[in-house]
């Protein structure tokens, strides 16, 4: 075909896309020439995570437009990654993935720039976060999961009518995957469900009884569980079993095959004693490719607009010929982390006990018996009672004193909510603002939840 | 070089060293190496195929560099073919990779012969001649093809074989085969040793729920003529009568008999899907029958016969709360009846070996064990020459899909992808794919795509103007993420297919990148 006319720019075929209006786009889509380098200007993102996904994700959002982006990871390469993370070799094995990730993007694509980190995700101070527009997720855990979304919707701010502040909302992008199976999803806080308003989405993984694995083992990793658990401890007092220890793993799969020929018991390998031991998710390229490109598809969606967004969650599930389904999960209103939590506006003067009484009025809480922490630190707790001693003497300081004279910020309460017979223990997340302060307005709130 | 086995364990815990064998000896050729097949041969160079193809006949241009990461600056003017393999081949030393530049629509009439030497052929961004050209070429060959193509924010993936058998489907939710339903004699006997009204506390809360149910079914069948529990009143009172045999809150086994009660209620006998493929004409054996078939003909015997109308025995049953030795021996139990399944079902596969002329020992005891072991769970897979589904789609299921509210997008662009071949075709270029003229082109679209539509006969249908629109505004853009998605499903598919193991997708799966409310539509 003739290609006297193509254009020998770079972006030939996502030019096409940006740069042409449609019918079916985001409304804060502008078909423009200059949305590329607005991109790499203005617009900052950070991908969670240099493993399965991560790898993929940055090569993806690299070939998206996103020109300029930061990585952090903490985990060094393993032998067993390189089936999936392309962007390691066997000469890589040992070092850190989110540098060599960044650098292999770098090497292959002129013009991106990738700023990595080596570090826990914990271990940046929040105000690292706040400079990002976009978060994307590529984790294999919970717990990472849960993290990034309360850093993330802390910085989120209502308005006095309980709706989000725009420019307070950092869009995240999350994935995960097991095997054939993953899931993509799309989190606007305060507009769409984060992590923890669908947290039932992630069960708790189910452990062994201690009784089972001491008296009445049936499965293999049952012995392995016991030679792990159990048998370990007893033998090396003091000495904490490391899963990456070679010999420690060893010495694990040996006791639990010892342990098996005891109870009749077949099926203990030494893979299923690695499985069991470090919880290993069976991983493959594919599934990461394909669940990478659907969140690196929703990124550039949420950055220029330039189609509809995913709403609100995508799984993917490749087992039994192919499945895609999108749910339109449903916000919880009174979710702690992503909430508005109530307004209360006080004055500075207010004590702690002069507090407690007002929630005990408060028509949206009606809350007795309160425990109240502010950002993890107790200020007051009703139980136990050593708890309730140390922290009774707060009760007649101020509560802008307690909480270090910030002007605005969020408090968690526990108590009994609800009058009369209805009443039920719960958690609630409130915003104190106090009033006749100078230049509160103007303060931000960061951090929070 | 790493131990293989530590390289491959996350995948090797999926497929297993049968599956990850099945790959190392597979070659696979790729046509077109653009952003979506190099997605697609990455995701298997990583798995660790034996052999990667890649055959393109263009050369790297700059625009090449924004959404293929399989080349770089340097590759600019060079074979895209040769750039490709090279980036790939660092992947993983293991994996023989060649490359042919030539344009595969060329190779495909000049040398239909050289796509018979591989294992799968996987076809990307190929116009709708050339794909029903290929398909008749590697159908006659015996090659697997997959067809994959992106096109904007939409595309598809296509499987096209004439069959697939699987044996290992791997489901998910399965039940599990403990006949509780139907209990043979062993089992019966090794129930009638165990007294559920042992006055041992400790013993009475690790009897295993299997016996519980064995022994309380067959109690309720002798008070009820014979007869398990059908009805919900009689199904509760089933229920209701595990529990009154509790005699600690704490019995988890208990627990656990109410739970499963079900499976004493399930109808015996084998499902509908299994049934259907032991009445396949295929299972009519004759002396070119495959391996596949020729068992299920045996098991079909065994069924009838040894059976007693259900499939062999699986042979494994679920952890539950129970002493060790109950349930050891328990295990052995299962173990005993399937090993004797195996048994007869292997002295039928000789047999008919034997009747259709064929070595009785050519089909291993491994093959008949592991296929034993998924008998309840056989798939089979056939795929309508994809000229046929072009021609003659199922007219009613494209018109349900046109009007239908969560298919409607994914139906029109599916209409639309055939109609930008045919606008090529008919233009020399797709439309959109250059600036300018872009409301003819919209038109020119809209009236090939009402022709198409009244070919297909479905005068009535009409496609959203929108999609139409969005069609044109693509231009035939290949995005990388597009086509890491479309190359990530191609390649699963792939495996799927070269390991034997899950299930392939069956029909035209449909990519929607708008909402991502993407279908299979069945053609």
């Amino acid at each position: 075909m003739a290609d006297s006319t193509a254009k020998s720019s770079r972006t030939r075929d996502l030019d096409k896309l940006l740069e042409r209006r449609g019918p079916l786009v985001g409304a804060n889509f502008l078909a423009s020439s200059e949305t590329i380098s607005d991109i790499k200007e203005f617009l900052n993102v950070l991908v969670v995570g240099a493993g399965g996904l991560g790898c993929e994700l940055l090569k993806d959002l690299a070939l998206s437009g996103f020109q300029k982006l930061e990585v952090i990871d903490m985990d060094r390469i393993e032998v067993t990654n390189l089936n999936r993370q392309f962007l390691f070799r066997l000469e890589d094995v040992g070092k850190p993935k989110a540098e060599v990730a960044a650098k292999r993007v770098m090497e292959r694509i002129n013009g991106v720039e990738i700023r990595h980190h080596f570090c826990r995700i914990e271990d940046k101070p929040l105000e690292f976060y706040e400079k990002f527009n976009i978060i994307v997720l590529g984790l294999d855990s919970i717990e990472a999961r849960s993290y990034i979304n309360a850093v993330a919707c802390g910085f989120l701010e209502y308005d006095s009518d309980d709706n989000p502040i725009e420019e307070t909302m950092k869009a995240m992008v999350d994935g995960g995957t097991e095997g054939f199976k993953g899931h993509a999803r799309v989190i606007l806080p305060g507009l769409t469900p984060c992590f923890e308003c669908t947290i039932w989405l992630f069960p708790p993984q189910v452990k062994f009884p201690l009784c089972t694995l001491a008296e009445t083992p049936r499965t293999a990793a049952h012995c392995i569980e016991y030679a792990h658990l159990i048998k370990w401890d007893e033998v090396h007092s003091g000495k904490s079993f490391d899963p990456d220890n070679l010999d420690h793993m060893q010495w694990v799969y040996t006791e639990a095959a010892k342990r098996a020929e005891l109870f009749g018991i077949q099926g203990v390998t030494y893979s299923l004693t690695q499985g069991v031991v470090k919880n290993i998710i069976p991983a493959i390229a594919s599934t990461n490719a394909i669940i990478s490109a659907a969140c690196s598809l929703e990124t550039l969606k949420i950055a220029t607009g330039c189609s509809k967004l995913l709403s609100n969650y995508l799984t993917y599930n490749g087992v039994e010929g192919l499945h895609t389904k999108v749910t339109e999960f449903v916000r919880d209103k009174d979710c702690l982390v992503c909430g508005p939590g109530v307004l209360i506006e006080l004055d500075a003067s207010v004590t702690l006990k002069k507090f407690i009484d007002i929630l005990k009025d408060h028509p949206k809480l009606f809350l007795t018996g309160v425990s109240i922490t502010y950002r993890g630190k107790n200020l007051y707790m009703r139980a136990p009672p050593v708890l309730e001693e140390m922290t009774r003497p707060n009760l007649d300081i101020q509560l802008f004193e307690l909480m270090d004279r910030t002007p605005k910020d969020i408090i968690h309460v526990t108590g009994a909510a609800g009058k009369g017979e209805k009443k039920q223990s719960c958690l609630r997340k409130l915003r104190v603002v106090f009033k006749g302060l100078d230049g509160v307005t103007d303060l931000d709130m960061a951090g929070g939840a | 070089m790493a131990e293989p086995k530590t390289k491959y364990d996350r995948q090797l815990r999926i497929w297993g060293e049968q599956g990850q064998a099945a790959l190392e000896r597979s070659s696979v050729c790729l046509l077109n190496c653009g952003p979506t097949g190099s997605e697609t041969l990455k995701n298997l160079v990583l798995g660790g195929v034996g052999s990667i193809t890649v055959v393109d006949g263009s050369k790297v241009e700059v625009g090449d560099l924004g959404n293929n990461f399989m080349v770089d600056e340097s590759c600019v003017g060079q074979s895209k073919a040769k750039c490709v393999c090279s980036f790939l081949q660092e992947l993983n030393d293991a994996v023989k990779a060649k490359f042919i530049e030539e344009y595969p629509q060329a190779l495909i009439e000049s040398n239909p012969s050289f796509f018979s030497q591989f294992t799968l052929v996987v076809a990307t961004q190929l116009v709708e001649d050339s794909m029903v050209k290929l398909d008749r070429i590697c159908r006659d060959a015996n090659v697997a093809l997959v067809f994959a193509r992106s096109y904007g924010l939409t595309g598809f993936i296509r499987i096209s074989v004439k069959e697939h058998t699987v044996i290992e489907s791997k489901p998910d939710h399965f039940l599990d085969d403990l006949r509780l339903n139907n209990p043979w004699p062993e089992l019966r006997s090794f129930a009638d040793t165990i007294d559920l009204n042992t006055s041992d506390p400790v013993v009475h809360k690790h009897t295993p729920y299997v016996i519980i149910l064995v022994k309380m079914a067959e109690e309720w069948a002798k008070s009820h003529g014979g007869c398990l529990p059908s009805t919900r009143d009689e199904k509760k009172q089933f229920k209701d009568l595990i529990k009154a045999r509790m005699i600690a809150i704490d019995e988890d086994n208990y627990k656990e008999a109410m739970e499963a009660s079900f499976k004493v209620f399930a109808p015996r006998g084998i499902s509908s899907e299994l049934e259907k493929i032991i009445n396949d004409g295929s299972a009519e054996v004759g002396s070119s029958s495959s391996e596949f078939w020729v068992t299920v003909a045996a098991l079909k015997d065994f069924i009838d016969n040894e059976g007693n109308g259900e499939a062999p025995l699986e042979g494994s049953i679920p952890d539950m709360t129970s002493s060790t030795e109950l349930y050891v021996n328990l295990q052995k139990i299962y173990q005993a009846k399937a090993v004797a399944d195996f048994i007869a079902m292997e002295q039928k596969v000789r047999h008919i070996l034997k009747i259709i002329g064929r070595d009785p020992y050519s089909i291993s005891n491994a093959y008949i064990k592991s296929f034993c072991k998924s008998a309840r769970k056989l798939r089979v897979c056939r795929y309508r020459p994809i000229e046929d589904e072009f021609n003659t789609p199922v007219q009613a299921e494209l018109q349900k899909c046109l009007t239908d509210e969560d298919y409607s997008y994914a139906a029109g662009f599916y209409i639309l992808l055939r109609a930008a071949d045919r606008f090529a075709a008919n233009y020399n270029s797709f439309p959109g794919e250059f600036e300018g003229g872009m409301d003819e082109d919209i038109s020119r679209l809209k009236s090939i795509a009402v022709g198409l539509l009244s070919d297909l006969g479905c005068n009535g249908s009409s496609l959203i103007e929108d999609l139409i629109n969005e069609m044109c505004r693509y231009g035939a853009a290949e995005l990388h993420a597009v086509a890491a998605l479309i190359g990530g499903i191609a390649s699963q598919e792939v495996i799927k297919l070269i390991t034997r193991q899950f299930v392939p997708m069956s029909g035209t799966f449909i990519f929607n990148g708008i909402d991502h409310k993407s279908q299979l539509l069945l053609l």
